[in-house]
């Protein structure tokens, strides 16, 4: 029994760690290069501040606010302007139609809760919708991702799956009205 | 070489961190053992007919499969055939009577799958491999729309990425008990193979004892909802299935043997007035499949489509199915209004 019993805990400890919270470097290392690679810059909405526009923390990588429906995007004239974006930074119209930054949070029915590391990879991989699905739009830099190590792209799921979920149902794309 | 080595890694997204070393698939069609001699397939190879086969923009399709000598399929479970390391299956895609692809799916190793691609030449004498990124404009399929050979990771995105599934090659395919209303259903050919040949030539190992005197087959009371759900088996379940669930969806149209009752099949489970999370354009609170209301169907509206945020399947075909959009559409009128299930 005493001698079992270390090894008995050390095994349970090896098998929760597993089971549980990534290492802490890794969620440093997540945390690191969501902050280098600019995503709270279209997934966290900007809220005006007392010095201008500013990331709202309290809606941290929760992607465009559900409540903030937009209107049509504004017709651009013939020229080189080729797309306009809300003020939040959250919703893009352009040629693709208009797309929402999505909810990147832990959140299992709005968020990223229910996916698994496989389809995150995929989504990567593919650069399509939940892994399968339509090609994702722009301005989602799907190629950046696409350019880091597989280690680097795990690092960065480990860390949204660990921080806090926000239930916010991001709106679904809407198509270009030119097409049929 | 190395250069190519790289090149090759990225294609597949493999960073060259993590680069695995994947059996490259030959250059040329006539170097995967599908012939014996120019032109002749060699006669060991099993042709064979699913009985629910994939729309793709309209193809006539062959299709083979060769297991190494000695060699046959793990059938204990059902649902998940066990290949033998070493098998090959081809299927040659013929537009307006002309060859255009042959894709090959090879178990290289217990847990490796090459997915490739040859397209014909102009000659028809010789298929060339594909490039890991497909080819968009493979044949014209209709004035100004073509015909685009996958991706391999496309190929993955139905075959799957870990454990991947033959999905014309299987019991509920292959059963002897032949959904004679399939939605473009192919006859079978004289030398075809269904279970009664695989069990016959002891091919297939570890089957259930009574899977030849009761097939597998999709329940349904309705000829048409067998044959409704058959096609959503084969051209969705690849992936919407409950065993590898998309995020959040709750959407499966996966057969499984241990199924009785026709309500109890998945694909009338997730669908008749369930709510949907796509709504077409303009509309709101529409259901995945309405009875009664194909037009209120956020189903049909997505299979009728090809606007790339609404179309379903969202790859692997360029045309809508409008036969089977037919038919499904026809299936969903018929449906009593109150059967809610
Ligand atoms: C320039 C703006 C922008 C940046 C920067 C950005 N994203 Fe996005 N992201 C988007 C938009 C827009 C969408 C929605 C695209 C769509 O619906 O097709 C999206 C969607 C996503 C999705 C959902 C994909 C899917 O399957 O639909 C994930 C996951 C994601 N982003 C992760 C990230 C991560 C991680 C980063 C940082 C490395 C990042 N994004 C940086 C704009 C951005
Ligand atoms: C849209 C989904 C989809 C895509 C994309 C796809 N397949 Fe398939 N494939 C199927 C289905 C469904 C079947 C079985 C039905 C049939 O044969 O008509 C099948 C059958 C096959 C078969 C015969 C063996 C089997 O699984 O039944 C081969 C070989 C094959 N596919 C290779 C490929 C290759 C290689 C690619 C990529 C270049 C590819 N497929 C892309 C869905 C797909
Ligand atoms: C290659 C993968 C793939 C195949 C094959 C596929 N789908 Fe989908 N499907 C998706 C993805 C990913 C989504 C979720 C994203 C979206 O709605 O676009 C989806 C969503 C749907 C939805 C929306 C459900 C909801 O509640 O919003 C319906 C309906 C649907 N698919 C029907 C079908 C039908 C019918 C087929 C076959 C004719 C099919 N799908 C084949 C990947 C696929």
């Amino acid at each position: 029994m005493s001698l079992t019993r270390p090894f008995l805990l050390a095994f349970l400890g090896a098998a929760v760690a597993q089971a549980g919270a990534p290492p802490k470097s890794i969620l440093q290392r997540g945390a690191y290069l969501v902050r280098v690679g600019g995503c709270n810059d279209c997934h966290t909405p900007l809220k005006m501040g007392a010095k201008g526009p500013e990331p709202d923390m309290t809606r941290m990588l929760s992607g465009h606010p559900e409540a903030l429906k937009m209107p049509p995007a504004p017709q651009l004239p013939e020229g080189p302007w080729g797309w306009t974006g809300a003020a939040t930074a959250t919703a893009f119209a352009g040629p693709w139609g208009v797309s929402f930054a999505a909810n990147l949070t832990p959140d299992k029915e709005t968020g990223l809760g229910s996916w698994t590391e496989a389809q995150f990879l995929q989504m990567i991989r593919t650069g399509r919708h939940l892994g399968q699905g339509r090609p994702i739009l722009p301005p989602m830099p799907v190629p950046s991702l696409h350019a880091a190590t597989e280690a680097d792209q795990k690092a960065i799921f480990a860390y949204l799956k660990s921080i806090p979920a926000v239930s916010n149902r991001v709106p679904a794309v809407v198509e270009p009205v030119a097409s049929h | 070489m190395r250069a190519l080595l790289l090149v090759a890694a990225a294609a597949l997204g493999l960073t060259p961190g993590t680069a695995r070393t994947l059996p490259q698939p030959p250059h040329l069609l006539t170097q995967t053992g599908l012939y014996s001699a120019p032109g002749v397939v060699d006669a060991r190879h099993l042709a064979y007919a699913p009985q629910y086969p994939l729309w793709t923009d309209g193809a006539a399709k062959s299709r083979w499969l060769h297991l190494p000598a000695g060699k046959d399929i793990d059938g204990g479970d059902e649902d998940g055939w066990v290949f033998p390391v070493g098998t090959r299956v081809w299927k040659e895609f013929r537009f307006q009577g002309r060859k255009v692809e042959t894709r090959m799916i090879w178990k290289a190793g217990p847990r490796t799958w090459v997915f490739a691609s040859y397209a014909w030449n102009e000659a028809q004498t010789e298929a060339t491999l594909v490039p890991a990124d497909g080819l968009p404009d493979a044949a014209e399929v209709a004035p100004g729309v073509w015909h685009r050979i996958p991706s391999r990771a496309d190929c993955r995105n139905c075959h799957g990425q870990e454990s991947v599934d033959m999905l014309g090659f299987n019991a509920l395919q292959l059963s002897p008990d032949r959904d004679p209303d399939a939605i473009h259903g192919e006859p079978l050919q004289p030398g075809m193979v269904t279970l009664d040949d695989l069990v016959a030539r002891r091919l297939l190992r570890g089957a259930r004892p009574d899977l030849l005197s009761r097939p597998p087959r999709i329940q349904a009371d309705q000829a048409a909802t067998r044959s409704v759900l058959g096609y959503l088996q084969a051209n969705c379940a690849s992936c919407h299935r409950g065993d590898r669930p998309l995020p959040g969806l709750d959407l499966d149209f996966r057969h499984t043997s241990h199924l009785i009752r026709g309500a109890d099949e998945p694909g009338l489970r997730t669908t008749l007035g369930r709510p949907s999370v796509y709504q077409a354009p303009g509309a709101a609170g529409d259901p995945r499949l309405s009875p009664g209301v194909p037009d209120q169907s956020t189903l049909i509206h997505r299979m009728a489509s090809r606007r790339p945020a609404a179309q379903m399947p969202p790859l692997g075909s360029a045309l809508v199915d409008q036969e089977a959009v037919a038919r499904l559409r026809r299936w969903v009128a018929d449906l009593p209004l109150a059967a809610s299930h």
